[in-house]
């Protein structure tokens, strides 16, 4: 038997009224995985991930987690989920330990269950000086902590996590970072992040999502080496191919080109280039000192490596 | 059905260590012994000599109590849970929708409850001094429980169609006095409207528990009413999913 796919999305689509949210994504986590789901604000995050949750139904497609449909078998599909939606909802009228512990029994617990958990996830969440504290009392970063416990608490075979790290101070972006990985273990993860670091740090795979589409799908290290410090370009020159190839691959800051035939004596080139060096001056000085006939050059506007900037530059930005 | 029991809990818990609690129970407290020493007073109540029973305090309950106490213990119930977004983590519990809404409506009639049982030292007045009629009261307590149902399942269909808990206040109070004043605007139509409006109207099968009878069409009224504003709230519910 292949290994039990835990959570997976079969062509889900969203609209929002006319609106278009997310665009039929498929992808499949196993047992065990910590998957990131990264992408820009607005890029469709929540809302799949409110799809996977059951708080509302696809347009079309579906959503199973630990085999069962999130519409059709809504209430066996949520018993195996822990979940932290982005705004870490909390009664702030209750105390740290009656809150888990409603969370809990919601969550189909015996009370005796509940006892018997809430020393093990308070200690983890590291909650243990605000047991009786009311959670209006607490500052954003414990509050994010609670949020996880309540996720945790029910020992849910899988966990999904809405940008468990926004809005708290450094020290505890890095703590609840910390956590997230010692939770991993037994549980099935996702979490989405507009951080790319965060990724690397804590995910087996990543998805990148941009305007309700997925655009990439890769291990945090491949995709980091694929993308990082790359420019492309692309050229259409008319001459003798294998000459014009050797040439351009002579151009400093040039690691690859690769050509595709675009008519009688003419190809299109594309070149790979270190990112920030912008090659095209070089690159037609060179074709027509060599008299051959550049008719065209275009700095390629790959959405990937637009994103990717973006979500580097975000990161820049908060620290 | 353990779910709705927890989820009434909680509510209760919450309610019962807020201020909220308290500030009700006094007016209500203060109101309803207003009442009930003007009905009992002989130098107020004319010529008629004072009867035991709580009859006027009944009527003056459904009319000038009600219609305010029920949006303002229901309307934090559905319109908080979605101005905090909680109802998203209520929601995606593995409970189900009916079972929030049971729970929240369960709730409700407990602080109703726990007021009318402090009018108990009403009666307990009253039979130092008189003689009740225990069957009357029996009926006069059952239909103010039956009229409070109704008046709290419309008060939670406001809070679910809001985030906002004072919207949610002014929307069923609304609902409220329309429907109180259906049965006298129902004189103003002549012929078989005029009956059919004042079918509708909540006061209209209220005054038969208040004279000891329990008719069953009345009972059926009050419960369906309740069922129907319960099922649309359970209803707007689901349908804030799909938006
Ligand atoms: N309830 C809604 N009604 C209408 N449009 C919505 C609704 N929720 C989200 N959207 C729109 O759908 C798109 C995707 O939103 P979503 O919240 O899923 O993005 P996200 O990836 O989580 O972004 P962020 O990083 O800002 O949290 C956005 O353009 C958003 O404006
Ligand atoms: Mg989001």
């Amino acid at each position: 038997m292949a290994i039990r796919a835990m959570i997976e999305a079969r062509n889900l689509t969203k609209y929002y009224g006319s609106f278009l949210a997310v665009e039929k994504v498929n992808f499949v986590i196993k047992k065990g995985e910590i998957l990131g789901f990264l992408g820009p604000n607005g890029a469709g995050k929540t809302t799949t991930m409110r799809i996977l949750t059951g708080f509302i139904p696809p347009t079309s497609g579906e959503a199973l987690v630990a085999g069962y449909d999130l519409v059709g078998q809504s209430i066996e599909a949520r018993a195996h989920i822990g979940y932290l939606p982005e705004t870490v909802p909390l009664y702030t009228e209750m105390t740290v330990k009656e809150y888990l512990s409603f969370m809990g029994r919601l969550r189909g617990m015996k009370s005796g269950q509940v006892r018997e958990r809430l020393g093990y996830v308070i200690e983890a969440c590291r909650l243990e000086d605000y047991y009786d504290t009311f959670i209006g009392k607490l500052s954003k970063g414990f509050r994010q902590r609670v949020g996880i416990a309540q996720a945790i608490i029910h020992e849910p075979d899988v966990l999904i996590l809405d940008e468990p790290t926004v809005g708290i101070d450094p020290i505890q972006v890095v703590e609840t970072r910390q956590l997230i990985k010692d939770l991993a273990g037994g549980h099935t993860v996702i979490l989405s992040t507009h951080i790319l670091p965060e990724v690397s740090m804590l995910c087996d795979r990543v998805l990148i999502i941009h305007e309700g589409k997925i655009v990439a799908e890769d291990t945090p290290d491949d995709l980091g080496t694929k993308l990082a410090g790359v420019d492309r370009v692309e050229a259409e020159v008319e001459g003798p191919r294998s000459q014009i190839l050797e040439v351009l691959k002579k151009i400093r800051g040039i690691i690859d080109v690769t050509s595709r035939p675009a008519g009688k004596n003419r190809n299109v080139y594309r070149i790979q280039a270190k990112q920030g060096l912008d090659l095209r001056p070089t690159i037609s000085r060179t074709i027509v000192n060599n008299n051959w006939a550049l008719l065209n050059i275009q700095l390629l506007s790959m959405s990937l490596e637009e994103i990717f900037l973006k979500l580097t530059t975000e990161e820049d930005l908060r620290t | 059905m353990r779910n709705t029991w927890l989820i009434a809990w909680k509510e209760i818990r919450v309610f019962f260590t807020s201020p909220m609690a308290y500030v009700v129970g006094f007016i209500f407290v203060g109101l309803t012994g207003y009442f009930f020493v003007r009905s009992v007073d002989s130098a107020l109540s004319g010529p008629n000599f004072p009867e035991a029973s709580l009859r006027h305090l009944f009527s003056q309950m459904s009319i000038f109590i009600i219609p305010w106490l029920a949006p303002v213990l229901t309307m934090r119930l559905l319109a908080e849970e979605q101005k905090i977004g909680t109802l998203e983590l209520l929601l995606t519990a593995p409970v189900r929708d009916w079972e929030v809404v049971m729970g929240k409506f369960v709730a409700s009639m407990t602080f109703f409850l726990g007021g009318l049982a402090l009018t108990l030292w009403y009666v307990l007045m009253l039979s130092w001094r008189g003689n009740p009629d225990p069957g009357t009261l029996a009926s006069g307590y059952l239909g103010i429980i039956l009229y409070g149902s109704t008046a709290m399942a419309i008060g939670l269909l406001a809070s679910s169609f809001t985030s906002n808990q004072i919207v949610s206040a002014v929307v069923s109070l609304g609902i409220l006095v329309l429907l109180t004043f259906l049965e006298v605007g129902a004189d103003q139509v002549g012929g078989v409207a005029s009956t059919v409006v004042a079918q509708l109207g909540i006061t209209t099968h209220f005054g038969d528990f208040v004279r000891g009878v329990i008719d069953s069409s009345n009972v059926v009224y009050y419960l369906s009413v309740t069922g129907v504003f319960l099922f649309l709230t359970v209803r707007n519910l689901e349908t804030r999913r799909w938006r």
